[in-house]
This record gives C-alpha cells, structure tokens and sequence, in this order.
C-alpha cells in the first residue's frame, strides 16, 4: 500500500534516463529469463489434420478391424451353445407344477425334469450356466447389502455384521452370517445333467464344481472364520440367512473343503451382475478323452431340484451349456461390429478422399493469399 | 460545497489525550489484514462458503451423509472439496501474511510525537488523535493532519501525493495564519485550539472544518491539511495535528475493494452451468419417474429379495430419494474443479505475461505485469481501445528539433556539445551542426535566435551547484526551446521578478525584465520585454506563426514567404512549430507602453480584456528571427502497433485533454489519421443545437457514402445500418461537444456515428468524460473495451472499462494502480492483445470446450445404466473412480492444454492479424460450441456404455467365467473412458511440449498404477470393507475381450470426430488453420522464413511514404501548452523559491479545477446559454491563483 520508493520527478523536456543511470550497478534488472519456458517457446510438435495423415489412418483402421472382426465371427460361430428356459411359466413345461406350488415353507423340495436334445456334438470342454432374467442384482440397495470384512473371516464383523447388510443383518437376535440380501437371495436349485443312450438309459454326466469362481474370490476376497476346520464351531452364534434351507457352513455335504463363505457356488453368487439379466458359471463337463466328444449329440435330461422362485417378479431361468473358444463364450456382437466399424472407416476414407479431391481449397504455398 | 453535515461532527482538541478520549476515535493503527491465526479458520472457511459452488458442494456432501439417499462414498465429494479450500485457503493465508507484514511495517514506523512538551519517538500506531507531531522532509506523513506551523515562510510546506492521487508532481499546503506563528515546540505544547470538522470520508481533494482558538473562529480548508501518504518534500520541517488516524485517514478510507471485473467467458460459464444444473434437475426427475415406475412395477414385487429401505413404504418416497441420489452421481456434470482449474489456466496466463521479455523495457527495467488474473482471455475479445495521448502514445518529451533561422533551415545530423559548451544538457540531441557553425561564428541572427529562446519564457531554474542545471518548465516543449538555446550558448541560469541572468557563450548577462506579456490561448503567443545591461530595450515575441506573422513588420515580406516554406514543411513531418520575432522598442515608447498597460492592470472591469488589448498594441511591427520546430516524441512503435491493432479490426479511440489541434496532429503522426481517409469530421459545437447539428450533417455525409440514405437526425438511424459503410472516416470531437453528445437523447445517434468512423479522437476531455464514453460503448456496443492509460485522469476510464491497462511512465503509479495489466510502452499493447489475450482466450476455450465434453461423457453414463438398475442410483464406477476422476485421471493434460497450447507461433499472429478476429466474435467458445460439446460428450457416453453392455452380456473368460459381473464391466468401461478421453486431448491438443507428452501419458499410466494399487491383495487385506474391487483389475484386464471392446469403444467414439475435423478444416479452413498449414509446408519446403514480420505491414508503409502534401488540418500545430503560463506569478516576485516548486502544483491543481468547472458547466447549461467565446472557453483555463495571493 505504502511504497516507499520515490523517484525524483523527471525533468520535462529531456529525456533523462536518471533512475537508470544513476544506479545501473545497483538496480538489479527485472529482465525476465531467457528460458523457453517463460518464453512460450519450448520445443513443440504441431499435429495437423491433413489428408496425409487422416485419410491412411481411416484405411489402417479399415483394414485392421475388418479382419479382426471376421475372425471373431468365425470363432464365435464355432462355438456351441444350447440354452433352455425351465422356469415354468408355461403350462407344458415340466417345471410349471414346480413352479405354481413354490412356497417357503415346504420341507419337500419340488423336483422336475427337463428333457432335451443335441443335435451337435459338445467338443472339448462344456460350461453349464445357469442365467437368471429381470434379476436385479445390479440394484443399489442390493449390491451394497454385503458385509466384505465378514465374507473375509472377519470375527467381529461375523458377530456384529454391517449395517449396510439390513434388513438381513439379524435373525431372531443373532446376527446372520453371511449377512445382507445378496447372500440371503442365493441361488439354490440344483441342476443334474442326464445323458440318455440310445437304450433309454440315464447316465449322469459328472460335473465338477470346482473352479468357477475368481480366483482371488476364492483365495483372498472370502474366507472362512477361524480357518477351515470345524465350521460348525466357528460360526456358533449367528443365525443362517432367512431364506436358506442350510448354514452357511453346510452348503456342500459332499466336500468339506467346500463350505463356509468359500464355497464356490455362494462366492459366483456373491459375485454380483452387471446388467438384470445375467448368466452363472454353475458347473464345468470335462472333456475324458480326446477321442469322443464331451457332451456327444443326442437326448439329455435336466433334472432340477426347484428351489428358487423367480415367477413372482416375473423372473425367468435358464440352463445353458457352451463351449469357448481363445475369446471366450459365443459372443456374435463384438466379430459384426468390428466389420460393421472396419468397413465404415474404409468407406469414410474413401468418401473423404473422394471430397478432399473434388474440394480442396487449400494451396500448399507458403503464403497465405489475400 | 462547505456544507458540513452539523449533526455529525468530529471534535479534536490539541493536546489533550483524555477529552479527545471520550470520543473513542480510531487509533492510528491500521489493519488490512484479515485473519489472525485463531481467526483465519473460521473467517476463511465462512467466506469460502459464501461462493455459491462451494456450498453447492458442501449441499451435496450432506446428502451424502442421508444414509438411504447416499449413492456415493462421502469422499468423492469431501477429497476434491476440501482441496479446493485448501487451495484457496493457502492463498488466502499468504496474501494476508504479506499484509500483516506491511501493516507492521507501516505500523511501526517511528514519528516524532509532541507530548508535555517534548518531542519523543513514538511508533506510529501509537499516535493518537489530537497528538501533535513533527515532520521532517522527505518522511511520510503518519496520519491525516492539520498543518500547524512549518519551517517555512507563511507556514507553507510542499507535500508529494503520488502515493494518494499518483500525480508525482509537488502541492503547496499552507496553515492557518496563527498559527504558523507557534513556530517551536514549546509554544506548540501550549496550543489548546479545538477543531470540529466533518466525519472521515473519502473524498481527496476536499475538508472543511473549523479551528477554535483564543475565542476566535478560523476556516479550515483541504489547503491546511496533509493527508497520510503524502510524503514531506523541500521543507525542513513542520508540525501537524492529528485529526483523523488510521482506518479514518482519506487513504485508508480510499482503499476500498476495487470492483471486481468479470470476464464474458466467466458470465458465458456461469449462464452455463445454470443451465447444466437445470439439465442436472431434468435428468434427477426423468430418472426418479423411472424409479416410480420400476418400483411400483417390478420393485414392489422383487421384494422378496430385497426389501424396501424401512423408510420407504411406497414407490413415490423412494421416487422421491432416488431423486436425491441421482441429483448426487450427477453432480459431476459441474465439477468443483472446473472453477479451480480456470483459476490456475489464468494464473498460468499471467505468469506468461510477466515473464515476456518481449513486453519488458530495458530502459525503464519494468517488466509487463498482469495485476489482475482474472481477464486473460478477455484480452483476446477486445474491440474496442479507448487511448490516453500523453505519455501513453508520445512520450510527453519534446525535443527541439528543427528550427529555421532567418530563411536558412537546419536539422540533420547528431551534434555533441560538450567540447563547444560544459553547460550543455547531455541528453539534448540536434541533429545539425551547421547551426552549431554559425553560432561559433557568431552570426547576429542566429544569437539573436538563441538569446530570445533563452529570455522569452516562464521557466524556473533550479542550480544546485554549479553547471548542474534543472529548468522546471510549465510545458514539456518551453522546456525543450529553452534547453535548445541552453545548448547553443545561451544559458538561462536564474532569475528573480525584475531580473534574468543567463549565459550567453560563456559570458554571464543579466538582463532587466520589464514585462512579461503572457500566454494564452486567444493570444497564442507570449512575449517579454527586457533591457539588456546596455540599456537598449527589447520585445522578444514568441508564438503560433498564424498569429505571429501577421503582426510583423512589413519588410519581413521575403523572409516570412521563405520561413512559411519552412513552417509548412515541419508541420508536415508533424512537428509542433512556433515562429520567433524581436522588436527593438525605444525608452519612449517603452515608457508610454508600460503607462498604458499599468492602467490596463489596475482596470477593475474588463481587466483581462484591456491587457489583452495593451498587449496587442506594442506587438506590432516586429522582425521575424525564425521558426522553430519540436517534436512531440511519440512512444516508440505507435504507429506501427495501431495499424496492427487495425487490422486486427480493433477500433481505437484516442481520448485526451489535449486541444483539438495537437490532438489531431498526433492522430496523424501516430496514423490514425491518413490522407487516404475520406473525410475527417470535426465536432465542435457548444450548444445542444449545434452539436445535434454537426452530429445530423455527419450522419448525413455517412448515409450518403453508404447509399442508404436514413433520414437526417431523429429518428436516429440503426447502427447497423452505420456499420457497413464504405469508405474511411474520422470523427473529432470536442470536450464541451461531447458533453452533449452523452446526453441522454443523442448518445444512440453519437455512437453510431462515432462507431461507423475508422477513427475516433476526443479532445478536451475530462477524467469524468473519459469514463462516460467508456461506459457508452459498454452500453451500447456490447463490445469487449479496453482502456489505456497513464494518468491519475485515465484512472476513471480504466476502471470503467472490461481491461484497464496502465502505462507505468513518468506520471505517478495511480494509472498502474487502478489498471490490470501494466506495462512501459504502448507497443506491448499489440503483443498483450494479438499474442497473450489471442493464445489465452483460445485456451481457455478450448478448455472449456473438453472440460464440459469429459464430464458429460463421464457422468451420462450413470444416467444410461439407471435404465438397467431399476433407478436405483447405482454407480457405473468404483467409487474412487469417481473421486479421482476429475482430479488425477484427466485433470493435468486439460490442464497443460489450457496453459501451453498455441495453434500459431507469435510472430504469425502478429503477421496476421485477421487472426484476432475469432475472439471478437466470440466463436470459440458460445453456447453453439458449448451444445456441440455437450452433444459430443452424451455421444461418447451411450457408446461407453452400450458397447461395453453389448460385448460384456454374453462374453465370458477363457475360464468359461461370465464377464458381465459389475466389476468387470465396471473397470472396463472407466478404462475405455479414460482412453477415449484421453485420445480426445491428443486430438485437441495443437502444441505438444514435453509437458504435455508427460501428463497425457502420464495421467494414463497413474490411472493404471492407481487402479492396479487400489485393487490389490495388499490393500484389502488391511481394509476389506473399503477395497471391494480386489483383484477385479487383473482379471479383467487379462482378457482379451476387453481390450477388443476398448479399441472398438475408442475407433467408435473417435472416427466420427475426425471425420468431421478433418472435413471441416479440409472445406472451411479458418485463418488459423491456413496458418497453421503454410506453416507446415514452409518447414517442409525449408524456405527460410527471413520475410515474416511484415507481410501485413506493407500497405502501411505505403501510406506513411507517400504522405507528403499538407493539410490545413495539420498545418497550424504550435508548441505551447493550453494552459496560461506564469508570468504573473514571476512578476509578482511573492516567493520565488515557492514558484518553482508551485509550478507543478498549478497543473494539478488545473487539472481538479478543470473537472469541477465541467461538471459545473454542464449542469448549467440546461438553464444559461453558453457565451459565444470563440474557440476557447476562458471559464476552463484561469489558473487559481488564489491561494497564493491570499494572506
């Protein structure tokens, strides 16, 4: 506010450099450096849109995508799928009974047939899914309703879960384990896959149930309170979730080293979708030998055990076996965009170049013409 | 005007602490700082919440805390939130350390303090009101005082003001004439006088009070008074009363907060985020009718799974919440990091400025500086220029020139002096030394010449010691004469009231003065009249030639046709000439002269008349000696830089208090004015019918160039219809003339007029006019203004334009003060404007431009995944995703774009100046380009996410895992935007500096690192309720699928924009791209590039070159101020050693007047006729010398 400096007013008339000359060593110079950078002069490449580099780089695009996409497609096309519908809306469908008669309650599970045939041989290895429709899971309230330091072994938080798991955090004045809707909504039918030969007989098709989940899922996201031995004690003390038939600790009778919060069925369930209609790895078909397919064409029989009640919100459920291949499952969107984008670069260059010819109004002088 | 307000009053009474005590006056203690550390936290915070963002933001945080509302994790609001109150705190916390630092400084200050009757030192805030002090010379003043008494005669005293008004010339303050008796100290601790005066205020220039002493009554005046911040000048000592201290001061109460400037970008930007948080409610209330209608349709019966909130027992409460939620995601739409970013581009900008060597003069060490941040890009949009003359565009320095000597011309080559003459001034340069010759020679004319330089004018001189030499001139170019003659041999070295003794080659001479016949402007001429030591008696005459010539003698005849040659040619290269004569007058006339002008002063009417009178009657007959030829320098480049600006279709308006013929001859040196125009408009009308007149036949002689012939005066014609008009005009114009032309009922038709002239120049304008033409083309043009100056007079006009720019000169620091930017010379105006606001105004669009586009790309996809999710709000993205978004992933290469971009180097911008033009026109950034934006980034957001949804629904790992989980699809589409983004600024990006490759890369590569870290074991491990993302990154970036989705996501989003770039530069290439492409293939053609200033420059030369035929319009330019000069106050002998220092306070004191008696007179108008006073208005230019005559 108050500068103290003064400079004796210069004397009209002349041009006196008197503050300057008077203590040129002195005054230090306020002379801006010199550096490119106060300079605004720092190296710089200066891309331009020009025809010489638009143009080609909508052809390599072209020509990039176009194979990419048909060899997509091609994969994707060799890839088997079969799916079938067993959620019972419509009157022949095995499972209508099934489904008309759910309820809670019942101690006799509802069991129904589904039969069906391949008219392709399964190579390799088949994936069996089960998929869900107008399933929200991607719902907000949903997919927080979840207590992760419980899933991971956590002693406290299996006590005393989190309040983001309401209203399934308590029953009966214990607290759930695994707490929230998502673990309290798992699905549990039971598919059992039936190949039946030419002499009528069924044969169960073996199904491995181990991995289907992430492998971090497994080993570092959930873990079992107290280590894996005697669950049964490690989970004293909490209530199953409300819509369970079993513990936690006794969902898979058959193994052992599959039970608690890593059992795999509930970490894919845990594991929550995206969109409300979604597929589940459920089971895995090994390949046997390398001479005869794994799932050889023919008649097959789905045996569910009925469990899940999906009608109420007009839920619909599926059964899907699949093959893959180097990308994954059959997947016919990505191959046809990848054409469909390709062959729009191409037509784009050449529709450009085609503009860039005809309309060109730019000179390649140096100078600018007035 | 002495009115005081009786109700409230302050009373003060000398010496005596306890009664003034009872006042509780403000100590003379002053705080500008606002915080102290207990404070700053509150204080800071509260007033950061008084921005409407900010609470915006601290607004959406407590929605977050609602836990059935809270969409997102409250940091993603409270991280990016409390960094920029941080931010800002910190600066906050500086500025006022530094404040507290100079308030101490100021504070503590020692000044001399007259208690019980002795002088002690006490630190400033200690002084009281009441106190009396002492000052000694060249200290500051402490505090608002009475002057009491001072070591000088009449108790006068000289005080600077630069510091109050920034006028750096020296004022006079006298005290009360009893007391300047109390001379020391001990009388002074006796003086009980009581003062009552008006309140503190702030006006400067005025005070009015009333001293009680002894039962007697004295009126105190502004003239008794010093003002805090003066400082004490050529006086030894003096003592004052305090009565006004600290926050009361005038200073203080001056300081108030200048009014904050906003930029049209800033108001562009605010309408715009109106509008987005309008779409912000639109978007809430779509997607809460969604909610409604899913929950009552599938919610309702999906509850077996999962089961309403307790809260909501129906589908229009969570209609209602989700609503809040959605309001919450959305909000990034208008990131808090949109204003901080603009913040720091624009502080980028300044720094760019400041640091130009280019705009830094090595003459006067003063770099360019933006003391505004906040205008930058306004500096590219400027259309209009509103240019003070003096010291803005010349350099208010004359210098001798030319001069032509009984028919022999001369003026050519640089002379050096010194072996000639030790007396000579080093600065002084001629360029001939021919003269130099005849001098040595001793030609009779020539001394005559000099002698009559060195005798006829009001110059003081000041000897400090011997041969050091300061003449302290009324006008720059009597200064110059008198120099000039100083140089040649004779040295005007003192005089007294009846004496001038000068130095005539090496030769001391004193010489009688008789009579000064001063200057005024009907005269245009002075005269003195003196008697050399022989006894022989003299008239020397200077003055304008029109005048001069035809007072001379009759055989003079050849001389004056060859000296009128002469004359005609300098006026011609615009210099400012005055012819010369002598008349040798005999002890009788002399005698029956001096009779009559004695009784011609002692006339009690008429006085001024019947001495104008006398003085035209022993004027007659004289001798021409010669001509004389200054130079009104103009700043270095002017010209060059408003063709520039010209071109660049800035239109400048030069305002000025100059007259109207100096103004005009500048215009014309300065090229403003051309030959080539069609015609050049003067206004010059003194009443409200002539000037509507004058103002009608100029719109008539336009309309007639336009062929549209609108009606004459009312209805005024549109200005739209002035606009394109053919043919180049100028319009001058009157000070008293344009009072009128603002009137009310005119200004529509003045500034269309003036608007449709190439150029404009007002002369004989007041600081308070100056502001009013401003403000009307704000009013009515709605065009970016910009004003230039140097003067505490443009201060009023800097303010009131969009861009005040000071010139940091000779003329105090007040212009600087009150400007935004400020820098030396007028030329940096072209490189500030062309180059800095040009570069700046396109980053800051094309900021703006990607800033809007990044965001909605970003948080539209929320909107299409509500489709999906039942509306319930849920987050495509990790939550730390969306915190670090906006302030790591994407913030630096926008951010490197908004500081570093160029689309053409400087030189070509200022080559072409057409590339300017974009910026006045606002084409950059509107709301057109901002819809574009917007479009574009609602583009990028459906394909963000449909694609990712197509591809992901049905894909699945090499492991037959399903891909659609949330997680996945989550980080694939955040990794797609952040490509597609970040190959949207490379393709923005026009000037990749290593800075930019770092932070584009860069932020690529810390999105990556981040998200691998934040989906790591590591960090799970020890919060596994926070990192639920673990391992998603991995598994998912594993999969070639994703990458396929992620090119196919980029080429889908890209290829269109490109297509369409290229498409547009390819057709309808702008200036700037044809630039940009010559550019490109001169580099490729490796043409040297040794011809590029200039292309634009040539036509320009032309016209300066072939300018050679006169103009009656430039003809008459004389050298003399149009002020009175000083010779009464010589003659009058009162104090000479106050009259040199007076000197400069008349000009000042000229210059308040001048504005008052213009407000006055335009006030009076209304009811009295103007006289008819030819062309000067005698009213304006009495000096008051009142204040010296008094006592």
């Amino acid at each position: 506010m108050m500068a103290s400096s003064y400079n004796a007013k210069e004397e009209d008339g002349h041009n006196s450099g008197a503050s300057n000359n008077g203590g040129a060593g002195v005054v230090k110079s306020k002379k801006p450096d010199n550096t490119a950078f106060k300079q605004q002069r720092l190296p710089a490449w200066q891309p331009i849109l020009t025809a010489g580099t638009v143009l080609p780089a909508f052809f390599v695009i072209g020509l990039i995508f176009i194979p990419i996409g048909i060899g997509l497609f091609v994969s994707s096309n060799n890839i088997k799928e079969f799916e079938i519908d067993y959620t019972g809306v419509d009157i022949n469908n095995p499972c209508y009974n099934c489904a008309k008669n759910f309820s809670w309650n019942s101690t006799t599970p509802c069991v129904c047939s589904v039969p069906f045939t391949l008219e392709q041989p399964f190579e390799s290895n088949v994936f069996m899914y089960y998929g869900l429709s107008n399933f929200y899971q991607n719902h907000r309230r949903y997919v927080k309703s979840r207590d992760d330091s419980q899933l991971n072994g956590d002693q406290s938080a299996l006590k005393n879960p989190s309040k983001e798991c309401e209203p399934y955090r308590t029953s009966e004045g214990q607290p759930i384990a695994p707490c929230g809707a998502i673990a309290n909504s798992l699905f549990n039918d039971t598919l059992e896959l039936y190949h039946i030969d030419s002499n009528g007989t069924r044969n169960t098709i073996p199904l491995v149930k181990k991995g289907i989940a992430w492998w971090t899922d497994k080993h570092v996201k959930f873990r079992n309170p107290g280590g894996n031995n005697n669950l049964t004690v490690a989970f004293q003390g909490t209530s199953k979730p409300v819509n369970w038939r079993k513990p936690v600790y006794e969902l898979d009778p058959s193994d052992p080293e599959n039970n608690g919060f890593i059992n795999e069925d509930f970490i894919v369930w845990m594991r929550t979708a995206a969109l409300p209609t979604f597929r589940k790895l459920y089971r895995i078909i090994q390949k046997k030998s390398s001479t005869t397919p794994t799932l050889p064409s023919g008649k097959y029989l789905l045996e569910i055990t009925y469990n899940y009640p999906v009608l109420s919100f007009d839920g619909r459920k599926r059964m899907i076996l699949s093959t893959i291949s180097w990308m994954g499952g059959k997947n016919p969107f990505l191959g046809i965009a990848y054409i469909t984008v390709g062959s729009i670069c191409f037509f784009l260059g050449v529709v450009l170049l085609i503009i860039h010819h005809k309309y060109d109004t730019r000179n390649n002088s140096p100078d600018i013409p007035n | 005007q002495y009115l005081c307000a009786k109700h409230e009053e302050r009373r003060v009474r000398a010496n005596d602490r306890e009664y003034n005590e009872k006042f509780q006056y403000a100590s003379n203690c002053i705080m500008t700082s606002k915080y102290n550390i207990v404070t700053f936290l509150p204080v800071n915070l509260f007033e950061q919440f008084q921005e409407v963002a900010n609470t915006y933001f601290l607004f959406l945080l407590i929605l977050q805390l609602i836990p059935q509302i809270s969409s997102l994790s409250w940091f993603t609001t409270i991280v990016p939130l409390a960094l920029v109150l941080s931010i800002t705190a910190v600066k906050d916390a500086t500025d006022d350390y530094f404040r507290h630092k100079s308030d101490n400084q100021v504070n503590n200050r020692q000044s001399q303090v007259l208690i019980r009757g002795s002088l002690q030192n006490e630190k400033w805030m200690n002084v009281r009101v009441g106190d009396i002090i002492k000052l000694e010379n060249n200290q500051f003043v402490a505090a608002d005082l009475l002057l009491l008494s001072s070591s000088e005669p009449h108790g006068l005293c000289y005080i600077e003001t630069a510091e109050l008004d920034g006028e750096s010339n020296m004022k006079v303050r006298q005290s009360v004439s009893v007391t300047s008796a109390l001379g020391d100290p001990n009388n002074l601790a006796l003086f009980d006088g009581e003062v009552v005066c008006e309140p503190p205020n702030n006006k400067l220039d005025r005070f009015c009070g009333t001293l009680y002493w002894r039962d007697k009554k004295y009126t105190l005046t502004n003239q008794n008074m010093l003002l805090r911040g003066c400082v004490l000048r050529n006086t030894e000592a003096c003592y004052g009363l305090v009565i006004f201290a600290g926050p009361d001061t005038k200073l203080m109460q001056n300081s108030g907060r200048t009014k904050f400037k906003r930029t049209s970008i800033d108001r562009l930007m605010n309408t715009l985020v109106l509008w987005i948080f309008g779409f912000l409610v639109c978007m809430g209330v779509i997607l809460a009718v969604g909610n409604a209608v899913w929950e009552r349709e599938v919610g309702s019966l999906f509850q077996s799974y999962l089961p309403w909130d307790p809260p909501v027992d129906n589908f229009l409460f969570s209609a209602f919440l989700s609503f809040w939620s959605y309001v919450i995601i959305l909000n990034t739409v208008v990131p808090i990091s949109l204003y901080v970013s603009v913040e720091v581009i624009r502080l980028g900008h300044s720094y760019f400025i400041n640091w130009d060597q280019q705009m830094f003069c090595s003459q006067c060490n003063t770099p360019a500086e933006a003391r505004t941040t906040t205008l930058n890009e306004e500096l590219g949009q400027v259309e209009y220029i509103f240019s003070d003359k003096t010291g803005t565009l010349t350099q208010n320095i004359m210098s001798f020139n030319k001069c032509s000597i009984n028919g022999k011309t001369y003026g050519t080559d640089p002379l050096d002096f010194t072996p000639f003459n030790p007396l000579a001034d080093p600065n002084f340069c001629f360029y001939d030394d021919t003269l130099l010759e005849s001098v040595k020679v001793g030609d009779t004319h020539t001394h005559k010449f000099f002698r009559l330089l060195s005798l006829c004018h009001t110059v003081m001189s000041e000897e400090k010691s011997e041969g050091e030499l300061f003449y302290k001139a009324q006008s720059p170019d009597e200064g110059a004469l008198v120099t000039a003659a100083r140089n040649f041999g004779f040295v005007f070295r003192s005089r007294t009231p009846g004496t001038i003794t000068t130095t005539e080659m090496g030769r001391p001479v004193t010489y009688t003065l008789l009579a000064i016949l001063d200057f005024n402007n009907i005269r245009k001429r002075m005269s003195v009249i003196v008697r050399n030591p022989e006894g022989r008696i003299c008239l020397y005459c200077k003055g304008a030639d029109t005048v001069l010539l035809e007072r001379l003698h009759p055989c003079n005849q050849e001389l004056m046709n060859i000296t009128s040659d002469h004359l005609n040619e300098y006026a011609a290269d615009g210099l400012r000439t005055l012819a010369l004569a002598y008349r040798d007058l005999s002890e009788d006339e002399w005698e029956a002269w001096s009779e009559s002008h004695r009784c011609a002063d002692k006339a009690a009417s008429c006085r001024e008349d019947r001495l104008a009178a006398a003085y035209e009657q022993i004027e007659q007959d004289m001798m021409l000696l010669g001509a004389t030829a200054i130079e009104d320098k103009l700043q270095e480049g002017v010209p060059e830089t408003i063709a520039v600006l010209s071109l660049a279709n800035i239109k400048i308006w030069v305002l000025t208090g100059d007259k109207q013929e100096t103004a005009v001859n500048i215009g014309y040196s300065c090229k403003m004015l051309t030959d080539d125009m069609t015609e050049v408009f003067i206004i010059s009308g003194h009443t409200v019918q002539s000037v509507r007149q004058e103002l009608g036949s100029v719109c008539l002689s336009l309309s007639l160039f336009s062929l549209q012939c609108p009606p004459p005066s009312p209805p005024p014609p549109p200005s739209n219809l002035m606009d394109n008009i053919s043919g180049e005009f100028a319009l001058v114009i009157n000070g008293h003339s344009l009072a009128h032309a603002l009137e009310a009922d005119m200004e529509t038709e003045f500034v269309s007029t003036a608007c449709a002239c190439k150029a404009v120049i007002c002369c004989r304008v007041t600081p308070l006019q100056k502001a009013q033409v401003v403000e009307l083309i704000k009013k009515h043009k709605k065009a970016v203004t910009l004003a230039i100056g140097d003067g505490a007079n443009d201060v009023s006009m800097i303010k009131s334009a969009h861009i005040g720019v000071g010139i940091s000169g000779q003329e105090g620091i007040q212009a600087v003060l009150a400007s935004d930017y400020s820098f030396s010379q007028f030329r940096f105006l072209q490189r500030l404007l062309l180059v800095h606001g040009r570069w700046s105004y396109l980053r800051m669009c094309r900021f703006l431009c990607y800033f809007f586009y990044k965001n909605f790309a970003f948080t539209m996809v929320h909107f299409w995944f509500g489709f999906f999710c039942g509306f319930s709000a849920q987050t495509v993205y990790d939550q730390y995703f969306i915190t670090l978004y906006n302030i790591v992933y994407t913030s630096l290469p926008v951010l490197a774009m908004g500081i570093f971009d160029q689309d053409v180097p400087d030189q070509r911008s200022l080559e072409y100046p057409k590339l300017y033009e974009p910026g006045q026109l606002n084409l950059l950034f509107n709301k057109r380009e901002f819809f574009i934006c917007i479009a574009q980034g609602i583009y990028t957001s459906v394909v963000l996410f449909f694609v990712p949804c197509a591809v992901l629904s049905n894909a699945t790992q090499s492991t037959g895992v399903p891909l659609a989980d949330y997680q996945t699809f989550a980080v694939t589409t955040a990794t797609t935007l952040v490509i597609v983004v970040s190959v949207q600024i490379a393709l923005d990006t026009g000037f990749w500096t290593v800075i930019n490759h770092v932070f584009v890369w860069g932020s690529l590569g810390l999105y990556f690192t981040i998200m691998f870290a934040l989906h790591s074991q590591t960090l799970f491990k020890i919060f596994p309720n926070q990192f639920h993302f673990v391992g998603s990154a991995q598994s998912t970036l594993l999969q070639p699928v994703v990458w396929l989705t992620i090119a196919l996501a980029t080429a889908i989003c890209i290829v269109p924009v490109l297509a369409f770039r290229f498409l547009k530069v390819d057709l309808k290439p702008q200036l700037s791209d044809t630039v940009r492409h010559t550019q490109l293939v001169r580099q490729k053609k490796r043409k040297p590039v040794g011809r590029s200033v200039g292309g634009a420059w040539r036509g320009v030369g032309r016209v300066s070159e072939g300018r050679l035929g006169t103009r009656g319009s430039r003809r008459s330019g004389y050298a003399f101020a149009h002020q009175e000069g000083f010779g009464e106050l010589i003659t009058s002998g009162k104090n000479m050693r106050l009259s040199s220092l007076a000197l400069a306070n008349f000009a000042s004191r000229h210059s308040s007047s001048w504005i008052d008696t213009l407000r006055r007179k335009k006030h009076s108008h209304a009811h009295t006729p103007p006289s008819a006073s030819g062309e000067s208005s005698p009213p304006l230019y009495r000096l008051p010398l009142l204040f010296l005559a008094g006592e």
